[in-house]
């Protein structure tokens, strides 16, 4: 809320004054150490960069010998950093400092390096609420990395737990799994890391069994995050708004071509590997 | 005129404060043991100048902090009321008491509060499940013998003026 927003940044003040001092006063040899450490790290990446593109390349050509209608797609990311305030202890939310005027749209996916963090729920002009995806009323579709399930993640209240709780007890699911978003359910992309599954416990008699898991994103430990913006399928008809975008989430909105109907884009929706284009939404 | 103005401004300023106070953020550990200060601050208005602060103020309050905690809207603001109802019919007896006992008061004033939190949060479904929830009911009433007579000082210094 607009009122709201004074006081909070008021209280984080002195929290990003100090990360903002430390930045600056730091001494030359840490900060030496610090692009050299940032260096190595690029140049890391880089190269892995360099094997994923040959891998991308590789992924078309096979998708175009099978005439499967999915492809890879750029996101447009955004860094936000978190306001250091304390919300309700008992649901898992954080504001962020960038808002409507950045183009942050309600139900816009937030991540961090390593995974999935959770979604927008409110937007203001110049911050924005999220809710975690370990809140007890958030729910998020994933896969199984390792075989492809397909079920839901959902929020406890404790931030370094998530439960899947529709899995039959036969399923083939073992802890070390890994579980990325399924891209169902249209709120967040597919392919994003979620949570690794750390316990499976199958008790007899019960048909279902009780599988937990960690997020992979640092929920309570990150302080910057990074705000996607993703096409939904072309053609979908629950896309944000476009007026919501500014900028460079609408010339990429114009790339994926949401007026122009292409062949491509009829492929997406009559598409074979898209059978449930839209199930229910989930996380509100 | 003047004088009550200088007063809006105190109590303004300090629920201000109490506010900023119940968002700084706190290691994860002593999270629970937050007092709840916007409603110590409450009580204690509501109760040395019950003209002034009331039910109305006390809502509005408590819209404010749920807008400002992300809580669902009404929560906090149905649970200051009811206190600050309370405070309003018992304010004169509670005055009388000696600062230890006005901090028990304070102790049971805050159970009606940490009650009405407790139903709505359990119908939205975020049930705490911990007796850790009910520890500002404590760690209140330790710091309102500090609460206390830095608002007291406060308001004589308004009223002085």
């Amino acid at each position: 809320m607009l009122i709201a927003y004074p006081i909070q940044y008021l209280v984080d003040l002195p929290s990003s004054a100090g990360h903002w001092a430390s930045d600056k006063l730091g001494t030359h040899a840490s900060l030496i150490a610090e692009i050299e450490r940032l260096r190595e790290e690029h140049l890391q990446l880089k190269t892995r960069l360099l094997t994923y593109e040959s891998l991308e390349g590789e992924n078309a050509r096979l998708r175009g010998l099978l005439a499967s209608a999915e492809r890879f797609r750029e996101h447009r990311i955004l860094v936000a950093e978190l306001l250091s305030i304390d919300m309700d202890p008992f649901r898992q939310k954080v504001v962020i400092n960038k808002g409507e005027t950045q183009g942050v749209y309600e139900g816009q996916p937030i991540l961090d390096a390593n995974g999935v963090m959770g979604q927008v729920t409110d937007v203001d002009p110049v911050s924005a609420t999220a809710i975690l995806i370990s809140d007890p009323s958030h729910a998020i579709p994933v896969q199984i990395n390792r075989n492809g399930v397909r079920t839901l993640a959902v929020g406890t209240g404790q931030a370094d737990r998530l439960v899947l709780p529709h899995i039959p007890a036969n399923t083939d699911i073992l802890a070390g799994d890994v579980a990325s978003t399924s891209g169902l359910g249209g709120l967040y992309p597919s392919d994003y890391p979620v949570a690794e599954i750390t316990e499976v416990k199958r008790l007899p008699g019960e048909p279902f069994a009780r599988v937990s898991a960690r997020p992979l994103a640092r929920l309570d430990r990150a302080r910057e995050v990074l705000l996607v913006w993703w096409d939904l399928d072309p053609g979908g008809d629950i896309a944000p708004e476009g007026d919501s975008h500014s900028g460079a989430g609408t010339e990429e909105r114009e790339r994926a071509g949401t007026p122009g109907i292409t062949s491509e884009t009829m492929a997406v929706r009559t598409g074979p590997l898209r059978p449930a284009d839209r199930p229910e939404e989930t996380g509100r | 005129m003047r004088q009550s103005s200088t007063l809006v401004l105190t109590i303004a300023l300090t629920l201000l404060a109490a506010i900023m106070l119940a968002i700084v953020p706190l290691p994860d550990w002593s999270r629970a043991f937050r007092p709840e200060w916007v409603l110590l601050v409450l009580i204690y208005w509501s109760m040395a100048l019950p003209a002034m602060v009331g039910v109305g103020v006390a809502w509005s309050v408590g819209l404010l902090m749920d807008v400002m905690e992300g809580s669902l809207i009404g929560q906090h603001a149905l649970g200051f009321a009811v206190t600050v109802y309370v405070v309003l019919h018992l304010y004169q007896r509670i005055r009388a008491f000696p600062l230890a006992q006005q901090a028990a008061a304070v102790t049971l004033l805050l159970i009606p509060y940490m009650s009405v939190s407790l139903w709505v949060l359990g119908m939205s479904g975020h049930s705490p499940g911990a007796w850790r929830y009910w520890a500002p009911l404590l760690t209140s009433a330790l710091v309102w013998p500090v609460v206390f007579p830095v608002l007291r000082s406060l308001r004589r210094r308004a009223t002085r003026f």
